[in-house]
């Protein structure tokens, strides 16, 4: 165990493993670049349809729904069906990682939106706003913070799952860890897995830190 | 100003909210919609500017019926007040009261002047208008509410039972401001309480409803008290309604003599003539000296306080002018009380 984590130690912090194609910056480039792409797709996917669903109360079974049903989604079943169906592209890759990033999105968004304070909507259509007046102007900034959450919690999630890009011979982090596997490189596993947590847990530090430092005035 | 003819509202669980209204709300006064809760009286408000759609009758407000004009542009010339007050609270006080100029299309500059003003009417500190809502009590937060339905001047001010949600003193000061306000500009309030001593303090024309929707009475608030048409408003009105018909009437009109000279208890004054208490051998007690606008109510209380039955009366500066004394101020009560149920 302990000649494993010396392994493992003199792994992360060789300069050669660091430096070119198949270096850590390399990986952890493209498993970013994955990671951000399909959050920023969900994003656009998830978002106006929690901002709707959350606006006008129809449709909450959907929203409501949709986060048992990311919990529920095989992941990797999904790149596996897409990747029959549509061929070796990173298109199967990206529509499993949508997926499972867009309930997070939908489900925090309109938690956000039923969040806003009645009163406060009432008093927004009294004043004379109009219906995405009320929307742009009160119900998404109050309900930014917990919409910051679903985007957090969505990109954590795919930056974790982004190793699948690996499974059908992609990039990323999760290269380390399916080639360590047909390699029986168990250091090399452990490295790809300890790298995506780590990526995982930096990302989620600096953003709820940022999420605190917008909404620094806000008492909820 | 507004007027109500024939209004039903049926809601859709087949709920009747308000039934057969008809009702004129007179301009640059107060309207009172008072009853129990479920009464209909936030309804009726809140179909003023088409917060909720009446489902027969019209409304007309300045002789145009609401339901023909753009619902969000009727209700940026309308003021509106609810409980909670209801403020943005990701924006600071400033930006919640220039909300409706905003809207109207003023330039940013404009509105938040306008708003810096209104700070000083509702008063309020400039300094208030930077902080957040939550950084303010209950009362400042109302007081907000005010100075963002007045921020456009409209002419019309619908308030939800403003002032519901803060505590008894907070609520009396509240109110003296808005009598104070109304002095000043001469609005046409329409406002919605349960409270029926803030209704009978602030009312122009107090309008009593009955769950079911049914409007009851709606009259001054004197003949309110002086001739409720039934029991449902005599009970509403409470077994004291009586003195709160006292409350109504000022002390102008009892005579006023010399301070009497003798007897155990004296009234001592500073030397600018102004009332300091009531002084025996042995005791002292303190004085609540009136002036010529103040209730009758308070001068009735003062004397069965008083050690002597009489009552010290001020002019504006607190100067001495006179006393009166219990039995004049009971027989000026019952003559009040005659004259306003006599009264055609």
């Amino acid at each position: 165990m302990y000649e494993l984590f010396k392994n493992l130690g003199s792994w992360l912090t060789s300069g050669a493993q660091w430096s070119g194609s198949d270096g850590i910056v390399h990986r952890l480039a493209e498993h970013l670049q994955y990671s951000l792409l399909a959050t920023l797709i969900a994003a656009a996917i998830g978002l106006p349809l929690g901002l709707l669903i959350g606006h006008t109360g129809k449709g909450a079974f959907v929203a409501i729904n949709l986060a048992s049903f990311g919990r529920a989604l095989p992941t990797v079943g999904l790149v596996v069906l897409v990747f029959l169906a549509g061929g070796l592209s990173m298109v199967p890759v990206y529509v499993a990682l949508v997926a499972l990033a867009v309930p997070a999105i939908v489900t925090n968004t309109y938690a956000g939106m039923t969040a806003v304070d009645p009163d406060v909507k009432d008093a927004a259509r009294g004043q004379g706003m109009r219906g995405h007046q009320v929307l742009f102007q009160v119900e998404l900034p109050l309900a930014l913070p917990l919409i910051m959450t679903g985007l957090r919690l969505a990109l954590i999630q795919v930056v974790a799952t982004a190793t699948i890009a690996a499974y059908v011979s992609f990039g990323g982090l999760g290269r380390y860890v399916f080639d360590g596997l047909a390699q029986r490189d168990l250091v090399q596993v452990l490295g790809g897995a300890v790298l995506v947590a780590a990526v995982a847990v930096v990302l989620d530090l600096l953003l709820s830190t940022l999420q605190r430092f917008l909404f620094r005035h806000r008492t909820a | 100003m507004i007027q109500f003819d024939a209004v039903h509202k049926r809601f859709p669980n087949g709920t009747t909210a308000v039934h057969d209204l008809t009702l004129d709300m007179a301009e640059g006064g107060v309207t009172v919609l008072v009853g129990s809760s479920g009464c209909g009286k936030t309804t009726t408000l809140r179909m003023i500017n088409r917060m909720v759609e009446p489902t027969s009758g019209t409304i007309r407000v300045g002789g145009q019926d609401v339901t023909r004009q753009d619902a969000a542009e009727l209700r940026r010339s309308i003021g509106y007040v609810i409980q909670q007050a209801g403020l943005f609270p990701h924006r600071t006080v400033l930006d919640n009261i220039a909300t409706v100029p905003l809207l109207l299309g003023h330039g940013r500059r404009k509105a938040r002047a306008r708003a810096a003003g209104l700070l000083e009417t509702v008063g309020l500190s400039a300094e208030a208008g930077k902080r957040y809502p939550h950084q303010l009590s209950g009362g400042q937060q109302q007081r907000v509410g005010v100075a963002r339905a007045l921020a456009a001047d409209p002419p019309v001010l619908l308030m939800d039972e403003p002032f519901g949600a803060v505590d008894p003193v907070v609520r009396t000061q509240l109110q003296d401001e808005l009598l104070r306000l109304q002095k000043e500009l001469s609005k046409t309030i329409v406002f919605v309480t349960h409270d029926i001593d803030e209704a009978v303090r602030l009312g122009d024309q107090i309008a009593i409803f009955r769950t079911g929707g049914h409007l009851v009475q709606c009259a001054s608030p004197t003949e309110l008290l002086a001739r409720p048409a039934d029991d449902f408003v005599a009970g509403f009105l409470g077994a004291e309604r009586g003195l709160k018909l006292l409350s109504l009437k000022t002390l102008a009109a009892v005579p006023q003599g010399p301070a009497p000279e003798g007897g155990p208890w004296t009234l001592v004054l500073d030397a600018a003539n102004k009332p300091l208490h009531w002084a025996s051998d042995d005791a002292e007690l303190p004085v609540r000296a009136l002036k010529d606008d103040d209730s009758l109510l308070s001068a009735l209380d003062e004397s069965i306080a008083s050690p002597t039955g009489l009552i010290a009366r001020v002019d504006a500066d607190g100067v001495l002018t006179g006393v009166s004394s219990r039995d004049d101020i009971h027989q000026h009560a019952g003559q009040a009380h005659t004259e306003a149920r006599v009264a055609a």
